[in-house]
């Protein structure tokens, strides 16, 4: 019985999920098992808050290692909890926007989570450039292909590329910077990755229809079916 | 004694050419000199150093990108621009479109990628409004709703303050469910979204008199660079809704998305290049848009020292590299 219950609410969803994109009447239907997914979606937001509650708060009764850690996440996590859902300084009230500008939680957004996380994002730009430098050598024809592709699309796009290819001649624009990155855009990078895309979509199907088959059932906790 | 004299009257020199530089050129032009014969000089240093097969130390890697970067921020350098094919496809959809037109612009993004995608989604969202598009906007992520916020109460309609909630533009906001909720809006929205960020039910707003699902838009733009995101809305609400879809994407993303076009991607704005380029058509094409803020146009200085340090790094790197295979076979 615990198997053959979720075998089946799998089953008859993902059959009718696939059937409604074929059959108008059943569009319904479709939507319907769709917004059941969003229901259910959000037990898994106070599952996760939950779990992360409760580790932190462990974290912090034992003591253990960076345990100072937790106490921000905590800190953190309540923080933004208590004024997203009392809408605190919100200028529109209860029923408002949780983001208008002015309520504290946008506040929060804007000047700590903002600059936070575009900082974290910005530190890229140091590694990837050090990592260039170590990794973009011509070691062999594959690497040296590889090199010269990433030339012309670093210099493609930006304008100094532009300056540096505008004397050629407009009947051989092909071997300017910009539309040689635009080339390798659209030939060999299109085919590479419509090829992964093809083989990813048909991993899909494979797998959806295994799901709904009840062959694959390691969701249930067991290795195969 | 002859050596100090000669060091002194060298340092003498060359502060009187200092300051007569400073004093012929503005203090904006002084600083891009002076950042630029930095960085060029630096990188020919670092570059003949490279002959004798030396490795650099990734702290002055990290030196030079900084000051690349910084650099222009300070003393803006700005270029011209042309639009490729896949900006001004964007473009052209949105110009083509007839007044009136309902638009709906997805904010699928975090603040790590808002630098490069929030350009082009204000720009975007701008030459609507000024077209007289009627606009929704929402976001698949979280974090887009408050970045949403931001850009319509900062920079958008300031610019536009005859404009109406609910009658030329509205906010629904963010909904959980990632894919889900395009499954759901491609053909109902009010099931997805019963009211709008402010509460008002669908029902009571005037854009959404004629719209009851998304096959009924007549263009989709989608911001971001994450999952859900441009590819989704091409697989879950272009195709099946039969709808025309756009991408505003980092960069980084864009590479992904080119299989889409131009059959079901209108066109691709990848990264703050693609931000630079419809800044630069919406300047062109609207000559009272000229003083608007354009963030993208501005970050292509960065950009392009920062792609110019990254290309020299690498020409040093292989230097070093082949340098260091001769010295090996040598020995």
């Amino acid at each position: 019985m615990r198997r053959a219950i979720p075998l089946t609410i799998l089953a008859v969803v993902g059959t009718v999920l696939i059937v409604s994109v074929f059959l108008p009447p059943l569009e319904n239907l479709g939507e319907d098992f769709t917004l059941f997914f969003d229901i259910i979606a959000v037990f898994a937001f106070f599952l996760g808050g939950g779990n992360l509650v409760r580790i932190h708060f462990n974290k912090l009764w034992r003591k253990r290692k960076d345990w100072g850690f937790s106490i921000v996440t905590l800190f953190g996590f309540f923080f933004m909890l208590v004024i997203g859902l009392l809408k605190i300084g919100n200028p529109g009230g209860i029923g408002a926007d949780p983001t208008a500008e002015g309520s504290w939680f946008q506040e929060t957004f804007n000047y700590v989570i903002n600059p936070l996380q575009s900082t974290m994002y910005a530190l890229l730009a140091f590694f990837v450039a050090s990592a260039s430098y170590r990794a973009f050598r011509a070691k062999n024809r594959e690497a040296t292909l590889l090199l010269l592709a990433a030339f012309i699309i670093l210099l493609g796009r930006t304008p100094f590329g532009v300056m540096l290819t505008a004397w050629v001649p407009e009947s051989w624009s092909i071997a300017q910077i910009p539309n040689l990155a635009v080339w390798i855009m659209n030939s060999p990078n299109l085919a590479g990755q419509r090829a992964i895309i093809i083989g990813i979509g048909l991993g899909v199907v494979s797998m959806s229809l295994r799901l709904i088959l009840g062959i694959e059932r390691s969701y249930l906790g067991e290795d195969r079916g | 004694m002859g050596k100090v004299n000669l060091t002194l009257l060298l340092a003498a020199v060359a502060i009187v050419i200092i300051i007569a530089i400073a004093l012929i050129f503005p203090l904006e032009r002084l600083g891009q000199l002076y950042s630029l014969l930095l960085i060029f000089g630096g990188l020919v240093a670092l570059l003949l150093r490279s002959i004798f097969a030396k490795e650099v130390d990734r702290r002055i890697i990290f030196l030079f990108i900084f000051v690349a970067v910084a650099a222009p921020l300070l003393f803006p350098i700005t270029f011209s621009e042309k639009p490729t094919a896949v900006v001004k496809a964007v473009f052209d959809r949105v110009e083509s479109l007839p007044p009136g037109s309902t638009v709906l612009l997805s904010f699928d993004f975090d603040p790590a990628m808002a630098p490069e995608v929030q350009p082009m989604a204000n720009a975007i969202s701008r030459h609507c409004l000024k077209k007289g598009h009627k606009v929704i906007f929402m976001s698949l992520w979280a974090t887009g709703q408050a970045l949403l916020t931001q850009s319509l109460t900062n920079t958008i309609l300031p610019e536009f303050p005859e404009k109406q909630d609910g009658i030329d533009y509205v906010n629904i906001g963010y909904k959980a469910g990632n894919e889900g909720v395009l499954n759901v809006i491609v053909s109902n929205f009010e099931k997805m979204f019963p009211t709008d960020v402010n509460s008002v039910p669908l029902g009571e707003i005037e854009i959404f008199d004629d719209i009851r699902s998304c096959r009924d838009l007549d263009f989709i733009v989608s911001f971001g660079g994450g999952l859900p995101g441009s590819k989704e809305w091409v697989l879950f609400v272009g195709d099946p809704g039969g709808v025309d879809v756009a991408a505003g994407v980092a960069a980084v993303v864009a590479p992904q998305l080119y299989p889409y076009y131009p059959a079901q991607l209108v066109g691709i704005l990848g990264g703050v290049k693609g931000a630079a380029e419809y800044e630069f058509s919406l300047k062109e094409t609207y000559p009272d848009l000229k003083d608007m803020d354009t963030p993208g146009l501005k970050m292509m200085g960065p950009q392009t020292l920062a792609h110019i340090v990254i290309i020299s790094f690498i020409v040093i790197g292989n230097i070093i590299y082949f340098r260091g295979r001769r010295k090996e076979k040598g020995q």
